[in-house]
């Protein structure tokens, strides 16, 4: 074990690293981010045994990828933004064709106009693709999280992909420090993959063929089914992570000051790390107040949200709109309590297109549902409380 | 042959396995193997890979999978292919 000093880049390129990919299909200019770049210099240098392959388009390079794992090969690609929705059509491809790949997004907000501060719309907008998405809040989480992903995707429970989100310039272009393990202690807890399907000419398959009315719905149950069942092998995966390696994030989600709060915030990504300097403060002021981070948002928390409901009202911050209805963890979370829960449920949409986001004022926003301002769903960027 | 588990659009090889498009045929080409030259025109010109060629360059009409446009026939020099309506 040792102490890297990097950014979220290109710890996530460490980390795909010592997950031995075969492969690594990538499309190398803008959006892309310096975690392919990392990830070439390693090739220049001889540290990168698998093969990387520049594409065309990430249209292709999610293309390259299914090509790949659907050959046995373990895979790993990582994009950001007007990329990961350029691949739209190809992520639906991968899960449906139950292929473990690995990919990083770094949330950049969609344009027009250009920007490329960080705002979760481009991977919310993937959320019924198919793939587990998990949202890191420190450079840690990131280097933990696209290992975990590896050992997740390829359970044989499992077989989808999984999407690591972070932050744009908030944790992609801020340098801390993580603790990184030997090689060999990857190696033992992530092992070669194992195929569930291979294209093979000793065992010739035809993969995508029609398949009609009767049979499809068995495949998308097949897909939620999996979906339920790394909702069991999360927790699994964290804990065995803890205790060969002493760090941790918690769960689906990740809970902190929960235990006595009357309010509860709920957010995700950079904002949960902000979040808990905001939840400190409040609690110095006598405040009973937690956060739950949402670190899984496929497969969702729904029966965290419920327990964390049960003794509390929930306010939801979302750094996303679904426009013409409302930030989406704020949709899921009352669609989680529905019939179940009498618990308030408190709506805040601030930080779009990267705008800054301070612990300050998090403590506003709890405040003002605290206060009993809340009318309808804030926009706090706009002056909304 | 070895069967996979996991639920996806996975299909084995088979006769047939990708549709048995013979029955989407009208006409059916008929061989005379007593005019055929093993010229292979037929073999060349068949869209479908539905003309089976033998060691020996003799050739045979796969039903399964001909579709019965009549190519064969139109191509055949000596006549050796002539179509006739299905029954």
């Amino acid at each position: 074990m040792k102490v890297v000093v990097d950014t979220g880049n290109h710890i996530a390129a460490l980390a795909a690293k010592l997950a031995k990919p075969d492969v690594v299909a990538a499309y190398p200019i803008t959006p892309q981010t310096t975690i392919v770049e990392k990830i070439a210099e390693y090739v220049a240098k001889g540290e990168f045994s698998g093969d990387y392959v520049c594409v065309e388009s990430e249209h292709s390079a999610m293309s390259a990828c299914i090509g790949a794992s659907a050959a046995g090969a373990r895979t790993f690609t990582a994009t950001s933004a007007h990329g990961l929705l350029l691949m739209h059509e190809m992520l639906h491809w991968a899960a449906l064709a139950r292929l473990p790949i690995v990919m990083v997004n770094v949330n950049r907000a969609v344009g027009p106009g250009w920007n490329i501060w960080s705002d979760q719309n481009d991977s919310m907008a993937q959320r019924d693709t198919g793939w587990i998405q998990i949202y890191c809040s420190s450079n840690q989480e990131i280097f933990d999280s696209i290992i975990q992903a590896f050992k997740l995707a390829e359970h044989k429970d499992v077989q989808l992909p999984v999407m690591v989100c972070y932050d744009g310039f908030i944790l992609s272009h801020t340098s801390m420090p993580v603790k990184v393990p030997e090689q060999k202690e990857i190696d033992d807890f992530l092992p070669k993959r194992e195929p569930k399907w291979v294209l093979d000419p000793e065992n010739p398959v035809t993969h995508g063929n029609i398949i009609m009315p009767k049979d499809y719905p068995s495949i998308r149950k097949a897909m939620q089914d999996a979906q339920e069942n790394a909702k069991k092998l999360i927790p699994d995966i964290a804990r065995e992570w803890r205790e060969r390696f002493g760090t941790y994030h918690g769960e689906l989600i990740e809970r902190y000051m929960c235990d006595d709060a009357e309010y509860i915030l709920l957010t995700y990504a950079a904002l949960g790390a902000e979040s808990k300097i905001a939840i400190n403060e409040l609690r110095k002021e006598g405040k009973k107040v937690g956060l739950a981070r949402i670190r899984f948002f496929r497969p969702f928390p729904t029966e965290d949200i419920l327990d964390l409901a049960k003794n509390s009202d929930l306010i939801v911050l979302d750094r996303s709109i679904s426009i013409g209805m409302e930030g989406p963890l704020f949709t899921e979370v009352k669609s989680s309590l529905y019939g179940k829960s009498d618990a308030k449920v408190f709506g805040y949409i601030a930080g779009l297109g990267g705008k800054d986001v301070t612990y300050k004022d998090i403590e506003k926003m709890v405040n003002h549902a605290i206060d009993g301002k809340y009318r309808e769903v804030v926009w706090y960027d706009m002056g909304g409380c | 042959m070895k069967k996979y588990d996991v639920v996806t659009t996975l299909s084995y090889p088979k006769t047939g396995a990708m549709g048995k498009t013979g029955t989407w045929r009208i006409f059916r080409p008929i061989l005379n193997k007593d005019k055929c030259v093993k010229c292979l025109r037929c073999w060349i010109f068949c869209p479908e890979g539905a003309i089976i060629r033998k060691d020996d360059d003799s050739v045979e009409i796969d039903y399964n999978y001909c579709k019965g446009c009549g190519i064969c026939a139109r191509e055949c020099k000596v006549k050796a292919i002539t179509m006739e309506r299905e029954e």
